[in-house]
């Protein structure tokens, strides 16, 4: 196979051209670049190259599948790790996975269903392995200079000059470490969760575990099983959702009810009725009431989390507040000494190597300013793919992102009035959202519904090929 | 077909996906690989991987293709399914080629073209071949309830479909082979058989990938004006083999079509356009 080599260059192109700061660009034509070759840049790939496009794929580690490759460095997931989002919201709408699966199928079966679909489409051919961006600058004409290097920093520069490109570099691998009073002093082990990976981790210790995301339930519950002791420390009350209902997965039950347009409001209440007839009210284990109705913040799947609260192998505990030496200090005035304070609170989008400005951040506040999550005002030929989180599976919205960016650039050609009248609905569109109402946090900012979403995306593409 | 938009919110699939059925996927492959795309096979309502087995397989493999035939669940070697639906049997079909190892041409056969035609909606299939079509109308049906009255009507009211070896073989293929075959044709399921009449048409395909169309004059089961009109859906022409009855690839001739179908793969057609 023509791939992965450690130059990471497509072939050099004879045209050069030159920077605007004067170094030689090798003009790769009516190429496109897509940065990453994770779950969103595959889709990418293998959608630009459905519609005709040539693609040079840049990923800086060594394999395909980004976060669900847990071999990298910066995969986020532990060896327990499996889907939150059954089967059908999760793969790709045009290569299912295969039927025999379970309803949520483990990171290792993500990750072989992603080889997969990159064999199928023989996209590994178009990806230069090894290879980081770290730099992408607008270009005259609509065009972009991205420059990249061997990962790790070896090797010169290389600049190349290409038609489009997609950013799908990913947002769950830059920790998110919230800062305390007196951290630097705890003399216990301290760690975030994307250094979390097996459960021998945590074996006959006193663990906290921070944050109420999936990840810092899916840790707690090992914890419950592993550790000597497990304090869970959350800043609010959260509904944690069973993988199961009424005998199927619980999306699927959510989703029947969205087809048959029930509104929130009545979801709401069947979801609130329906957790207090089964789990009752959490309140008596001493976990606090949640500060908000459900579907209003990013959803938990969790069925176990509860039951080990239950058996009293989790013990609930407010926000921490500060550290001493050995022991952590909580919100209710209580203290405790764990050995090992794992914090599960979350991750953050970054893009170093292209200037804010051009994603609407002219500011850095790590927050793009986008239409659809996806496209950047006054730049036609930029897409991101995967900046979402999702009350469901990415891979489909990644999916259709990256088909309408395609369509939308063959659209420059064939249709240039439309791609302009795309342009000016993006510009128009900035910061639109895509959900219900959510609770105010650092993380909601790009909380989406799929429904909403990809109703949205849907008039989107409609619009731009007249239908 | 580029007028129809393309859907993306697809609530109940996702609400209710389909029950899977253990499939039967027969294969042949080329001893040396030769780097040509997989042809995954799909039989017509009553016939089974087995009719593919029987010449196409093995020639398409010689020529250096990967082929491979599925039975529809509740035919040939897979599990029973008296309840399929259409929606059954493109999972099936959807399912055999997403597990192949590369991007697949389908080819569909008979009825079995209806089901590649809606298949195409959610797989992005390389090229698809659609052999004497049976993309289901009234027009198709009246055509069969006048060739062959007593095996037709029974299926209206949910009874079986017979087909005569009249229909499906032309004079020249030997008796007790055609006995043989017919034999061995079983049926499909009844709600499936009736969404062939009353079901919504296939959604735009998917991929763009090019379509070829092939059939013979003297079928007695798909007339030529349905040909004509299949192939016209794909913007093309019909490819024919004159005498040769709806089963080409059991019927005495079988070489021809499937020689036509390789030659066509081998010429690497272009995706469509749109
Ligand atoms: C524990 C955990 C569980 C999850 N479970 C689910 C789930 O059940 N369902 C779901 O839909 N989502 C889930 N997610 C969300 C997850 O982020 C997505 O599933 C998915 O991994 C996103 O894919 P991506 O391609 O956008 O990003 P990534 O998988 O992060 O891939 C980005 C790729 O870009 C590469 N890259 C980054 N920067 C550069 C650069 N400068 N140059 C070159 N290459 C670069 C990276 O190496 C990486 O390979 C989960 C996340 C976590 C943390
Ligand atoms: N498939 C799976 O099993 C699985 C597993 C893990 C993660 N995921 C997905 O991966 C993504 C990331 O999940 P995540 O759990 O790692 O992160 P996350 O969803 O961002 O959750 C972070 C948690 O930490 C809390 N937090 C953040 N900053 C804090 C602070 N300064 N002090 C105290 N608490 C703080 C948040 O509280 P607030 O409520 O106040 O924001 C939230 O409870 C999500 O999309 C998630 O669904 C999936």
């Amino acid at each position: 196979m023509p791939s992965s080599t450690d130059l990471g260059r497509p072939d050099p192109d004879p045209t050069v051209a030159l920077t605007r700061d004067g170094r030689p660009v090798s003009d790769r034509g009516d190429t496109v670049c897509v940065i990453g070759a994770g779950a969103s840049g595959l889709t990418a790939v293998k959608n630009l190259r459905e519609h005709g496009f040539g693609v040079d794929c840049y990923e800086r580690e060594t394999g395909i599948g980004g976060a669900w490759n847990w071999r990298h460095d910066r995969s986020p997931v532990y060896a327990s790790t499996h889907l939150i989002s059954s089967r059908p919201f999760t793969q790709f709408p045009d290569f299912p996975m295969p039927d025999d699966w379970p309803d949520y199928p483990h990171h290792t079966q993500l990750l072989s269903y992603f080889e997969r679909y990159a064999d199928h489409f023989d996209l590994r051919q178009h990806v230069w392995f090894g290879t980081e961006v770290v730099r992408v600058k607008p270009a005259e004409g609509d065009r972009w200079d991205v420059t990249t290097r061997s990962t790790g920093g070896y090797g010169p520069e290389r600049t190349s000059r290409y038609a489009g490109v997609v950013l799908a570099n990913g947002h769950n691998w830059s920790p998110k470490l919230p800062r305390y009073e007196g951290l630097e002093q705890f003399r216990g082990e301290v760690m975030h969760a994307s250094s979390y990976k097996d459960p021998a981790q945590l074996r006959g210790k006193r663990v906290l575990v921070v944050g109420g995301g999936n990840t810092g339930c899916d840790i707690a519950v090992e914890a419950a099983q592993q550790a000597s002791r497990c304090w869970h420390s959350t800043r609010r009350g959260y509904w944690y959702a069973p993988k199961y209902v009424f005998g199927r997965p619980a999306d699927q039950v959510n989703d029947t009810l969205l087809a048959l347009r029930v509104p929130l409001r009545v979801r709401q209440w069947l979801y609130h009725r329906t957790l207090r007839l089964t789990v009752g009210d959490l309140t008596r284990f001493g976990l606090p009431r949640p500060d908000h109705r459900v579907y209003e913040t990013h959803p938990i799947a969790n069925s176990q989390l509860v039951y080990h609260v239950g058996h009293g192998a989790i013990t609930p505990v407010p926000d921490v507040t500060r550290f001493h030496d050995r022991t952590v200090a909580l919100s209710d005035e209580r203290e405790i000494d764990p050995e090992l304070v794992i914090f599960a609170t979350g991750y953050l989008p970054r893009f170093e190597f292209l200037d804010g400005a051009v994603l609407g951040d002219a500011d850095g506040s790590g927050r793009p300013r986008l239409w659809l999550n996806a496209f950047a005002a006054g730049h036609p030929t930029l897409a991101v793919v995967g900046l979402v989180q999702p009350d469901s599976g990415v891979f489909p919205i990644a999916h259709w992102q990256s088909v309408l960016f395609a369509r939308l650039l063959a659209a420059r050609t064939a249709r240039p009035d439309r791609a302009a009248a795309f342009g000016r609905k993006a510009a128009a569109g900035l910061g639109e959202r895509y959900s219900g109402k959510v609770k105010d946090s650092s993380r909601h900012w790009f909380e989406v519904g799929h429904a909403d979403y990809l109703r949205a995306l849907q008039r989107a593409l409609d619009e731009l090929e007249g239908k | 077909m580029s007028a129809e938009r393309v859907r993306i919110v697809r609530s109940w699939e996702w609400a209710r996906p389909e029950r899977p059925a253990r499939r039967e996927v027969l294969a042949v492959v080329p001893e040396l690989e030769e780097g040509k795309r997989p042809l995954l096979f799909v039989p017509g309502f009553g016939h089974g991987a087995w009719a593919f087995a029987e010449h196409w397989l093995s020639h398409a493999a010689s020529r250096g293709f990967p082929a491979y035939a599925l039975s529809l669940r509740g035919h040939g070697g897979s599990e029973p399914a008296p309840a399929a639906t259409l929606r059954s049997y493109t999972h099936d079909v959807v399912q055999a080629a997403a597990g192949l190892p590369r991007q697949a041409v389908l080819v569909g056969h008979g009825a079995g073209a209806r089901v590649v035609a809606h298949a195409l909606a959610r797989y992005p299939a390389r090229a698809a071949v659609l052999v004497a079509p049976v993309l289901g109308s009234w027009g198709t049906f009246g055509t069969a309830l006048r060739r062959n009255p007593v095996g037709t009507l029974p299926a209206v009211f949910g009874g079986r479909l017979r087909l005569n070896r009249r229909q499906l073989f032309s004079r020249e293929l030997p008796d007790g082979e055609a006995r043989r075959y017919v034999a061995r044709l079983g049926r499909a399921g009844r709600r499936a058989q009736w969404q062939l009449l009353t079901g919504g048409q296939p959604e735009p395909a998917v991929g763009r990938p090019s379509v070829l169309v092939l059939g013979s004059p003297d079928d007695r089961v798909v007339p030529s004006a349905a040909l004509t009109r299949a192939a016209r859906r794909y913007a093309s022409a019909p490819l024919l083999f004159p005498g040769m009855g709806h089963d080409l690839m059991l019927d005495a001739r079988w070489r021809e079509p499937i020689d036509a179908i390789l030659d066509w793969l081998e010429k690497d057609p272009a995706p469509a356009a749109g």
